[in-house]
């Protein structure tokens, strides 16, 4: 087993009274797509959030690559290589795809923008994750489909080099056809050596694509289990119970 | 099949639909030659993204209109006061047009412009201040007044609407109290300074004028060609060149042609006059009144300067995405607190020079200087000129089209209707053209969430 690239240790995390996060561990190795499913309410934005600098955790230990690291803002999460596209995918519809890829880091030689380089940089950024839906990069993202504009935002964290992509519900709001096409790209993602995290509540994409799932329930790590080791039913269990009663027990709490 | 062919994301874009979507979309230049710019321009306003084709073609009508009405419309004195009347309105719609961009909206940016412009006129009338330090006061005064409503709006977070709309009162009392108190004339202050008054009435040499028009044209040129040359040596898709030589050829004749008309003789017809000279009579000319006007050559520069701002560089790009989605630009690390006040401090910057030039064209400031419906002329201007309301769409191009829209109604309207009537009618009709603009926004808006165009 590989060592993982991302590793929590005994994370916790309260809003005033509410113990949202209690001793969570949890682990995303470069190459996997590890799932983080849970029940509303479970931590899993939260743990996120925490992973991605938006929220302070009040105790437990960071790792990146194996040594200690301290996150406490969105951008120093970026500097790491960790990018989280968040379920609204926060695209700018009035700018292009390029525009969109690039924002906040837009190449420049002096005070001008080098449109020429970030064009072949997008345009190779989709090249590599097979991507044909979209016919031209200066295309602006408010003429893209649900999927189109997930995968823009997904080949952005290609674009930047990142080692972790944590993908917040991406088929939440997509159709039949669009989703495949997202979870094709997932898996691409993970093949390209990158370690993928992948919230959802669907379970049949969660089956589909995961090679690792790690179960929340009100605030625990219920339970992180191999995906060949589960089938749909004992997960449901896991994530609405904490328990299963029938299979997975053998891997339950273990990293 | 192989693999990876099933693998990969199977929805094939080649419907013809889509692609021409796309291309309709698109923000750079699509493949093909003249016909196919065409067709994708077409597909373009069918979709709703109609820039400034309503604002230009409004325009070219109010010009045929007025001129079929009077014909004192289409003479050359009033070609360049036309010119001169819209620069005021330009300037503030053209800072504006930056604030309007965040969906922001600064009421306070004619009363503004009226501070400026009378603690111009108290430095230099009441001080004595030379000219540069008289207008730089009221330039810093504006970069001043932008960056208070601007912190107010970004870190007090009040909203931009109620924020401007106290400090338009505000402004108010602020210009009657510069122009009621300190050292000189009380009430309305008459400005002697030469170079003042000559930023708004006076013209350049016919030869600058040339000169002024052809950099204009070889430069445009010249940046156009560059950028199709470095597109096509990266391997992208670049303009046709023909494309390129129709648009430097039809500016270049808009240049000709404004340059030629404004350097003939406008003066008054009326023939030599005897004067009595030192006890002598002599045979005098009346003065040629002939050339650019010099706030042509300013309203360029600074049109050029912003176009360059908000198109090339980094700055640019962090506008127009805090006005597309705020969150996504927060969450790409852009500092939205900053860029909010930044434009308010641009659109106070612009209402100064505005103000300047009111006051140049007055020779004077007085409480009034500012007020009224200096305003709302401007906004008119940014969103006749298409720029949304709703932010994210905008250039600075808008403001000076719909500066000239709003310029030829008042200049059309001021003796196509005489009598008591005449002020009356004038702000129907511009109150009309506005909530016509206004409309076309809207709904261009909705067809373009429909086209999925934005």
């Amino acid at each position: 087993m590989t060592e993982p690239i991302l590793s929590l240790r005994s994370i916790n995390k309260s809003f005033g009274p509410v113990h949202v996060l209690r001793g969570v561990d949890f682990d995303a190795r470069a190459g996997e797509v590890t799932a983080l499913v849970g029940d509303n309410g479970a931590g899993k934005s939260t743990l996120i959030k925490c992973v991605g600098g938006s929220y302070l955790m009040d105790s437990g230990e960071y790792f990146f690559e194996g040594r200690p690291v301290s996150v406490h803002t969105p951008r120093e999460a970026s500097e790491l290589g960790i990018e989280i596209v968040y379920q609204d995918l926060a695209l700018c519809d009035n700018l292009d795809i390029v525009q969109n890829m690039f924002l906040g880091r837009e190449s420049h030689t002096g005070p001008i923008l080098d449109e020429i380089a970030m064009e072949k940089a997008a345009a190779g950024a989709l090249a590599s994750l097979s991507v044909r839906t979209v016919t031209s990069v200066r295309q602006r993202v408010s003429s893209l489909s649900g999927g189109q504009r997930q995968t823009v935002a997904i080949a952005k964290s290609v674009l930047w080099q990142s080692k972790v992509v944590i993908l917040d519900e991406p088929t939440a709001a997509l159709g039949v056809a669009q989703t495949a096409q997202v979870l094709d790209l997932v898996r691409r993602l993970a093949d390209q050596g990158i370690a993928v995290v992948l919230i959802s509540h669907n379970m049949n994409d969660v089956l589909q694509v995961a090679d690792r799932i790690a179960v929340l329930y009100l605030g625990q790590m219920a339970a992180i289990v191999d995906r060949k080791s589960v089938d749909q039913q004992q997960l449901v269990e896991l994530i609405t119970t904490g328990r299963a009663s029938t299979a997975g027990r053998a891997t339950s709490g273990t990293v | 099949m192989t693999t990876s062919d099933r693998l990969s994301v199977t929805e094939e874009p080649d419907t013809n639909g889509d692609a021409e979507l796309a291309a309709a979309a698109s923000t750079a230049p699509i493949e093909g030659g003249l016909g196919d710019y065409f067709r994708t321009y077409l597909q373009r306003i069918r979709s709703g993204d109609m820039g400034s084709l309503p604002a230009v073609s409004g325009l070219i009508v109010l010009v045929i209109v007025f001129w079929s009405l009077r014909s004192n419309f289409g003479s050359l004195a009033n070609f360049s006061d036309l010119l001169k009347q819209a620069s005021p309105t330009i300037f503030i719609a053209m800072g504006l047009v930056f604030v309007l961009l965040l969906g922001e909206i600064d009421l306070a940016a004619g009363t503004a412009a009226g501070v400026c412009a009378t603690l111009m006129a108290r430095l230099s009338v009441g001080y004595n201040w030379s000219w540069p330090f008289a207008i730089g006061g009221a330039l810093v005064c504006g970069v001043v007044i932008g960056t208070g409503t601007g912190w107010l709006c970004a870190k007090v977070r009040i909203p931009s609407f109620v924020v401007t709309l106290a400090l338009y009162l505000a402004f108010q009392g602020v210009t009657l109290f510069i122009v009621l108190n300190g050292a000189g004339a009380h009430g309305n202050i008459s400005i002697s300074d030469n170079f003042i008054t000559n930023l708004y009435n006076g013209q350049m040499d016919p030869w600058l004028g040339w000169l002024v028009g052809g950099v204009a044209v070889i430069g445009y040129a010249l940046v156009k060609l560059q950028q199709v040359r470095s597109r096509a040596s990266a391997g992208l898709t670049a303009e046709p060149v023909a494309l390129v030589a129709v648009k430097v050829i039809a500016l270049a004749v808009v240049a000709v042609v404004a340059v030629y008309l404004l350097n003939k003789n406008r003066g008054g017809t009326g023939g030599s006059q005897l004067i009595n000279q030192g006890g002598k009579l002599v045979l005098v000319k009346p003065p040629a009144l002939q050339g650019v006007p010099w706030v042509v050559l300013i309203t360029l520069f600074f049109f050029t300067i912003w176009t360059f701002v908000l198109g090339r560089t980094r700055y640019g790009r962090h506008v127009y995405a805090v006005g597309g989605n705020t969150e996504a630009a927060r969450r790409a690390g852009i500092r939205v607190d900053l860029i909010r006040i930044s434009v308010f401090v641009i659109s106070s910057f612009m209402a100064a020079i505005g103000g300047v030039l009111i006051a140049s064209n007055t020779h004077s400031v007085d409480a009034n200087t500012g007020g009224g419906n200096t305003l709302l002329l401007a906004v008119g201007a940014a969103v006749i000129g298409g720029t949304s309301l709703f932010g994210g769409r905008g250039r600075p191009a808008d403001a000076i089209i719909g500066g000239l829209v709003v310029a030829v109604i008042a200049n059309g309207m001021a003796d196509l209707v005489q009598g008591s009537n005449r002020d009356a009618i004038q702000y129907i009709v511009t109150g009309a053209v506005l909530l016509l603009a206004a409309a076309v926004d809207a709904l261009s808006r909705r067809r373009a969430g429909a086209a999925g165009l934005g």
